[in-house]
């Protein structure tokens, strides 16, 4: 029995099945991203183990306990809301250390968890000040403090760091990363960033219209997505998924001409710019975006003669293409991917 | 010219406070002068004050008993009702429903009958459960009828309150009781605080449900004061002395309160 078991969990909205049957394991330990596009279901999944929705059918288990019907305050889980949701009457240190003032823990204990977890998270010189004295950075580096404070089961994280701006968000997921390593907590995490999920998560569960559509390590479903949704979902620029009977050019490009109805995808690094004239595929540059460390170059290749497909391509050097240039393409060797009519993905023929 | 308008905008407003304090400056001047003076035409605004209508109001009636009715009734219906009030009013703020607008309207429109067309039946109530001129009665009429308004306001207070704070005190362990305790009540405590401070003074002055309802042995300030109002004979001087002795008490309560309401309505952000 996994630490914290879901068994086709459901939730209704009216008639509307929001969540459609989830079942899940998640070790004790794991770092699980719940990733997917708005309105996935991903925080509604959360909020349900979190017991702050109703769980309407399925079941859900932690640590060999039923707590589907448990209430949030009995459940010993914490969470870490993306507006933070400090206690504004409270100064930081009694924001962290609530939870254990409410369980009667001995005061010299409190005090002495809440100085640690201040100095793990550099909030010493904070601790007597209000939230609405903190900048953003350091209210969210409080909420996460209030959950470690307690040392729960499991920390949930609900898109904690999208009210932070760009360079933060970068630093904050290091911090979260590396909290993790050191406190080995059991944590689920949710976003819609697939950069944190790759970067942060043991496993990746991507969700959309309220299921899984795959869950695995995020390399996993970086090499192999089970489908079009996934392969286009993880990776910037997302993969370039191209209908066979539209461009059969590419089938020869990819080496598989008797591959099955359906669609070849192909993610942006592997596809490789040539002269114009070399190539199996010859397009036109329709646009350049100069990263510096990446250059991505976007081709319009012509379709039976219609123009139309595109191809963007990412190489780790510089060019001095502009737009309107002819260029050819080849796709790397055994780099594609083949996905059937119905999106899902098939075996390469050998 | 500046100084010319700030003297028009200084009158202006010394002429609106006069014109709302007045009723209140003639009750206190009547309330000191004769039965024979508080009659003469033209007023007289300055005359040598007397107690005497005091001394006759207490000869006359029990104001200890009505004062200590008033009190009884007032503060017990204005706590019952925030008791009442308050988990309404949670529900309504943090768990909406779509039909939790129509019933704050709904409880709004009870308001909307006039009293007396509940007069009848409520009398008739009373007599048969033989609460007639009891402080029970009073009491539960009067956190009935302030019950609306106490949860109309405590609901707008709440709301302010973000329900993702109430999430994360029941992620931290926090039961119903430790939420109202530790998260909503210090939040929400300027609410609570007018909110009760209301319904004390509209318990208080209730003149219409305690005539009705209560005669001489639960009747409160007010039934005291209409028992000066009489048809015939001299009775201005007494009716000002008794409605001073009715409502000094109520004023010098929300005089203070009026301080801790500023206070409560400032909490958190001066700490």
């Amino acid at each position: 029995m996994a630490f914290l078991q879901l068994k086709g969990v459901e939730k209704f909205f009216g008639p509307l099945r929001a969540i459609k049957g989830i079942d899940l394991a998640i070790e004790k330990g794991e770092f699980v991203v719940f990733v997917g596009p708005s309105g996935c279901g991903k925080s509604t999944l959360l909020r349900m183990i979190a017991g702050l929705t109703e769980i309407d059918g399925g079941s859900l288990q932690l640590d060999g306990r039923d707590i589907t019907r448990l209430a949030s305050s009995k459940r010993d889980l914490a969470m870490v809301f993306q507006s933070y949701a400090l206690y504004p009457h409270m100064s930081v240190a009694d924001n962290m250390s609530f939870a254990l003032r409410l369980a009667n823990v001995d005061k010299a204990v409190i005090q002495e968890k809440v100085q640690r977890a201040a100095e793990i998270l550099n909030l010493v010189p904070y601790l007597q000040r209000t939230p609405k004295e903190l900048s953003g950075g350091q209210r969210q580096r409080v909420a996460i403090g209030r959950a470690i404070v307690r040392a729960p089961k499991v920390f949930l994280f609900d898109e904690p760091l999208s009210n932070l701006d760009a360079a933060l968000r970068g630093q904050t997921r290091v911090e979260i990363a590396k909290l993790h390593r050191d406190l080995g907590a059991t944590t689920i995490y949710v976003t819609h960033d697939q950069v944190e999920a790759m970067t942060l998560a043991d496993r990746v569960v991507v969700l959309r219209d309220g299921a899984i559509e795959q869950v695995g390590s995020p390399l996993d479903l970086y090499d192999r997505p089970a489908n079009r949704f996934v392969a286009q979902f993880i990776g910037t620029p997302q993969m370039n998924v191209i209908d066979t009977a539209e461009l059969p050019a590419l089938r020869l490009a990819a080496g598989v001409a008797d591959a099955p109805d359906g669609f070849i995808g192909v993610r942006p690094e592997n596809v490789l710019v040539r002269a114009a004239g070399a190539g199996q595929i010859a397009g036109q540059v329709e646009l350049v975006e100069s990263l510096g460390a990446d250059t991505l170059i976007h081709a319009s290749v012509g379709a039976n003669g219609k123009p139309g497909v595109q191809l963007v391509a990412r190489q780790n050097t510089r060019t001095t293409l502009y737009p309107g240039d002819l260029v050819g393409l080849d796709i790397a060797p055994a780099s594609f991917h083949l996905f059937n009519r119905q999106g899902q993905a098939v075996a390469r023929p050998q | 010219m500046k100084h010319f308008a700030l003297i028009v905008r200084t009158l202006f407003a010394w002429g609106i406070t006069l014109l709302i304090v007045f009723p209140l400056i003639w009750l206190v001047l009547t309330s000191f002068k004769t039965e024979q003076q508080a009659i003469s035409v033209p007023p007289q605004p300055f005359f040598t004050p007397t107690l005497e209508s005091f001394r006759e109001v207490n000869l006359r009636s029990d104001y200890l008993l009505h004062a200590k009715n008033s009190v009884v009734t007032s503060f017990v219906s204005t706590l019952l009702g925030l008791a009442i009030a308050a988990p309404a009013a949670y529900s309504m703020a943090f768990f909406r429903t779509r039909r939790t607008r129509d019933i704050l309207m709904w409880m709004l429109s009870t308001k909307m009958m006039p009293a007396v067309g509940a007069l009848v039946p409520v009398y008739v109530l009373a007599q048969t459960s033989g609460l007639l001129d009891s402080l029970t009665a009073l009491i539960i009429v009067f956190t009935l009828s302030n019950l609306p308004i106490m949860v109309w306001m405590l609901y707008s207070g709440f709301k302010d309150i973000p329900p993702d704070i109430l999430e994360a005190a029941r992620m931290d362990g926090a039961g119903v009781w430790g939420e109202f305790v530790h998260v909503i009540r210090p939040l929400a405590m300027g609410t609570l605080a007018s909110t009760g401070l209301l319904c004390l003074v509209l318990s208080w002055n209730e003149a219409f449900w305690s005539l009705n309802l209560s005669s001489a042995k639960a009747g409160t300030l007010a039934t005291l004061i209409a028992s000066y109002s009489s048809p015939e004979g001299l009775f201005w001087a007494k009716l000002s002395a008794a409605s001073l002795m009715a409502i000094a008490p109520i004023v010098v309560v929300g005089w203070f309160s009026q301080k801790q309401l500023v206070q409560g309505l400032t909490f958190g952000a001066v700490k």
